[in-house]
């Protein structure tokens, strides 16, 4: 590892290995390819993308595009057979496993579709669980949870056990385990995807709010209203990027939310 | 992730299925309760094999006159008449390895006391005679050696001689008359009860073996000398130092036997423990098969956790745990479980044992070799049984997990 294990603070000069010009993620040529039995199925042919930090990113596509394949890589939770991934300065294509372990600790935080919270453990419990892999101390461990859920507005929820919460408070505990390590990327896998229309654009107001204050997030969606937050698109087909623009007028999901009729109370109180 | 954290989690886990982590224990606790109390009732059975062989005094010598030979015809061990007083005195004058040492005669008889009567062997013996036999008075004296110089006429009973002549009193003070000789009551000794061969060791009366010789059977020779030696390791040079100085004071020509025997209580001893040990191997080797099986359970159960807590596992893995993380944390909830159920076994075993002490009077002797023991194996058994389970778990690939539904 070359870089600097914490990630810096955005405005902050790039660690070394990292192109000054504020680029997070920069990924040449990169191929995934797996073994069915005897058939070989290339779900990535080629990928050549990269994404500076503070961004935005939607990416999109069919089932069977190689989102999925490519979040995972993005993720450090699989490994490109060819090419190369650098994030944030480091070469993270020929890492081990437990490097990688570490990397998913430090530098990234996830956000999956089925939220994925450990059952009959607390809210807070849940969010504390990456620092619980990292150096923090017992006491530091409680103030970052805290500080973490109070940023997706759950601060009075700490003790609550992932039962006891709506989904959009589940996805937001997650979310906020997602951040509670300072991560340089949130990746989120179909956040809204098990909630309703109008949690699913809460959802997305606490991304965008996130991004506004520097996070980088990227996103998984198949639902283009969703993909309308992010300030770019990313589009996939048959394992290639089909197109690669920016949103030039992203959705504010404080707009949206303001325009929704107002229904009944969709939080438990 | 410390170990502290990773106790802490493994507890919580644990408790979420209390009732399956209690049985997933089961095993473990009857497993090593069976231990503690199968090697405690072992243990408790050398004990008192031990006991009943010492019962016979420690360190203890007996030398026998040797056999009678007459015209080709042997009479036996102990006919002969080779023991002399004189013996006696050179022994404890020359053998620095002997510590103490009583002569020894005998006669048998009837025993008469007022209207009751028993009949009963008469040991004439020395005045430390009850030391080297470790034996005790309960109540009254012994005789003293200016007895055994006059041969007085008293005698001290065994508590079964004493109960059958004098149901209802105290025999002290009292005269018996042993074959028409009547002679004083001292004391009555202590309780010895049966030794190794089943013999009631209270079912007899001490003299002083002046008296037996001079009054009771008129017989000059010793029928035995009986001698400790200062320690156990002092047996083997004690009995070599009387064979020699016996030897020479006989006469006895270089290859020729001798003309008496020395008998050891070790190699009896030896015999009898080595029995009684084979027997606590025994038990506790059946004991362990099931302590085997508790852990074959916690090795079961873990598999089951590891399966059924896959997404858990992809979970703690996205977030940043390592293979090694996983791999600690699955291998604690084992041990923790096989550890609980360790110590709660050892508390079930001692308290069993004690129960089977009480209600069943059978001696049981819990040492900490055991319970250090079985605590042991009950940690080995955690770490044995639960790896396998714990490294299916950390080998697992983190998107698969996270899948798996």
């Amino acid at each position: 590892m070359t870089g600097a294990v914490k990630p810096a603070p955005i405005a902050a000069t790039p660690p070394p290995g990292a192109s000054g010009d504020g680029l997070l993620i920069q990924i040449d040529h990169l191929s995934r390819t797996y073994m069915l039995g005897e058939v070989e199925v290339h779900a990535l042919r080629g990928i050549s993308v990269s994404v500076r930090r503070g961004e935005f990113v939607a990416i999109m596509g069919a089932s069977g595009s190689g989102k999925s394949t490519f979040m995972n890589i993005l993720g450090c939770l699989d490994k490109p057979t060819k090419g190369t991934y650098i994030l944030d300065g480091i070469d993270v294509s020929g890492l081990t496993r437990d490097e990688l372990a570490r990397i998913r600790n430090n530098k990234l935080g996830f956000v999956f579709q089925g939220f994925n919270l450990l059952s009959r453990t607390s809210a807070i419990e849940n969010v504390e669980l990456p620092l619980l892999y990292g150096t923090a101390s017992l006491k530091d461990r409680e103030a970052r949870a805290i500080k973490a859920l109070n940023m997706v507005g759950l601060g009075d929820r700490i003790h609550h056990f992932p039962n006891q919460l709506s989904g959009g408070q589940q996805q937001r505990v997650a979310i906020a385990r997602a951040l509670v390590n300072d991560p340089s990327i949130v990746l989120a896998d179909e956040p809204t995807g098990n909630l309703d229309s109008r949690t699913s654009v809460e959802v997305m107001g606490i991304f965008q709010d996130l991004n506004e204050k520097g996070i980088t997030v990227i996103l998984v969606t198949h639902e283009p209203d969703i993909a309308q937050f992010a300030k770019r698109h990313i589009i996939f087909r048959d394992g290639r990027i089909q197109s690669d623009k920016p949103n030039p007028s992203p959705k504010l999901a404080a707009d949206v939310i303001r325009d929704l009729p107002a229904l009944d109370l969709e939080e438990p109180v | 992730m410390k170990v502290l954290n990773i106790l802490i989690s493994a507890f919580r886990a644990l408790q979420r299925n209390k009732m399956r982590s209690f049985l997933t224990m089961l095993g473990i606790i009857i497993g090593v309760a069976a231990v503690i109390a199968m090697l405690a009732i072992g243990q408790g059975a050398q004990y008192s094999v031990e006991q009943q062989i010492s019962s016979l005094g420690t360190n203890v010598l007996i030398v026998f006159p040797g056999s009678q030979n007459a015209g080709g015809v042997k009479g036996g061990a102990g006919t002969n008449t080779t023991l002399t007083e004189d013996d006696c005195i050179a022994i404890q004058r020359e053998c620095p390895a002997v510590a103490l040492l009583s002569p020894g005669t005998q006669a048998g008889g009837q025993i008469i006391a007022g209207n009751m009567n028993w009949a009963t062997g008469i040991q004439g013996t020395g005045s430390d005679y009850l030391e080297i036999r470790k034996w005790g008075i309960e109540y009254g004296d012994f005789y003293t050696d200016a007895d055994i110089k006059a041969a007085a006429k008293v005698c001290v009973l065994g508590k079964t001689v004493a109960d059958a002549l004098f149901p209802d009193g105290s025999p002290v003070g009292q005269t018996v008359r042993i074959r028409n000789v009547p002679c004083k009551v001292l004391g009555v000794l202590t309780k010895k009860g049966q030794n190794a061969m089943g013999q009631d060791q209270d079912d007899v009366v001490l003299a002083p073996w002046t008296t037996v010789k001079r009054r009771l059977t008129w017989f000059p020779y010793l029928r035995q000398i009986l001698v400790s030696a200062a320690t156990p390791a002092a047996i083997p040079v004690a009995q070599q130092q009387i064979t020699e100085l016996l030897r020479m004071r006989h006469k006895i020509a270089p290859y020729d036997p001798d003309d008496f025997t020395i008998r050891n209580q070790a190699d009896l001893a030896n015999a009898a423990t080595a029995t009684t040990q084979i027997l606590t191997i025994l038990l506790a080797s059946i004991a362990s098969v099931s302590l085997l099986v508790g852990g074959i359970g916690i090795m079961n159960i873990m598999l089951v956790s590891v399966t059924e807590r896959t997404r858990e596992i992809g979970i703690r893995m996205s977030v940043g745990a390592r293979s090694k993380d996983i791999l600690t944390q699955f291998l604690i909830e084992a041990l923790v479980l096989s550890l609980l159920g360790g110590i709660t076994g050892i508390l079930l075993g001692v308290g069993g044992s004690q129960a089977i002490s009480t209600l069943a009077k059978w001696p049981t002797i819990i040492t900490f070799f055991s319970i250090l023991l079985s605590f042991g194996f009950s940690i080995a058994i955690g770490i044995f049984f639960g790896f396998y389970p714990a490294r299916k778990a950390a080998m697992l690939n983190p998107i698969d997990a996270l899948r798996y539904e």
